[in-house]
């Protein structure tokens, strides 16, 4: 399940609803991406999200979709949030249910690899020196990668 | 034919969407973004650097050779930076 949407979460009750009366579930895994303070020193760095509303929905669903072919998923959730945000503020929640714990946490941090690489969010950085729109890092382009199918050597 | 810019992309061409009519011998994505350069210096800027440009045709991310239609929406954006 995935949702877009301007509002926080409470990751608690989200946690709850997920794993809910299903007792299949022997380990749920969470991720909750926060926003940093990339200004220490003082003057607060709020952010704002840009997001592609139809492509956003598209493609966390897409990748969840994977996530649940490839791994034995009791339940997966995916919440992006987009708007204003402020340090400390709650961004993104990646939760994942299985029998047993190792397809919780690698379906878990396959899905937060995937969605910094494909899902069409853009960060927008409020700075002393002006608005300033956030880079994307080639450390997420190879930490999705290394979730790509392994190819077989030519015969 | 419908356009969408994001992010760094729409502060520099001043605009977050337009419709559009290629020529007919626009097909794919690398021809109608032959034709914007063109068109305008704002997108011949904008786009020289096209590696650094992402492509969606109605919501799919696409290759400069996949096609693009009459209808259709194509959208430009850098590389994201969600999560």
């Amino acid at each position: 399940m995935i949702r877009v949407q301007r509002e926080d979460f409470d990751p608690g009750r989200e946690i709850a609803a997920l794993s809910g009366g299903n007792h299949a579930i022997g380990g749920l895994v969470v991720f909750v991406g926060l926003v940093r303070d990339m200004a220490p020193e003082g003057g607060l760095s709020a952010m704002t999200l840009e997001h592609y509303p139809g492509m956003t929905e598209k493609m966390l669903t897409r990748i969840d979709e994977e996530a649940q072919a490839r791994w034995p998923l009791e339940a997966s959730l995916v919440i992006h949030r987009y708007g204003r945000l402020e340090p400390g503020d709650r961004i993104v929640l990646v939760a994942t249910a299985s029998a047993h714990r190792q397809a919780a946490f690698e379906a878990c941090q396959f899905l937060i690899d995937w969605l910094k690489t494909k899902a069409p969010f853009w960060k927008l950085e409020e700075t002393p020196e002006g608005d300033k729109w956030v880079a994307a890092r080639a450390g997420d382009d190879e930490a999705a990668e290394r979730w790509l199918p392994v190819k077989k050597p030519a015969e | 034919m419908r356009l969408l810019y994001f992010a760094w992309l729409k502060t520099s061409l001043g605009t977050s969407e337009e419709q559009i009519e290629p020529p007919g011998d626009v097909r794919d994505v690398r021809g109608l973004i032959a034709w914007l350069k063109g068109r305008d210096a704002k997108f011949a800027e904008a786009f020289a650097d096209e590696g650094a440009i992402r492509v969606a045709v109605n919501h799919d991310y696409a290759r400069p050779a996949d096609p693009v239609r009459p209808g259709d929406e194509v959208a430009f954006f850098p590389p994201v930076t969600g999560g």
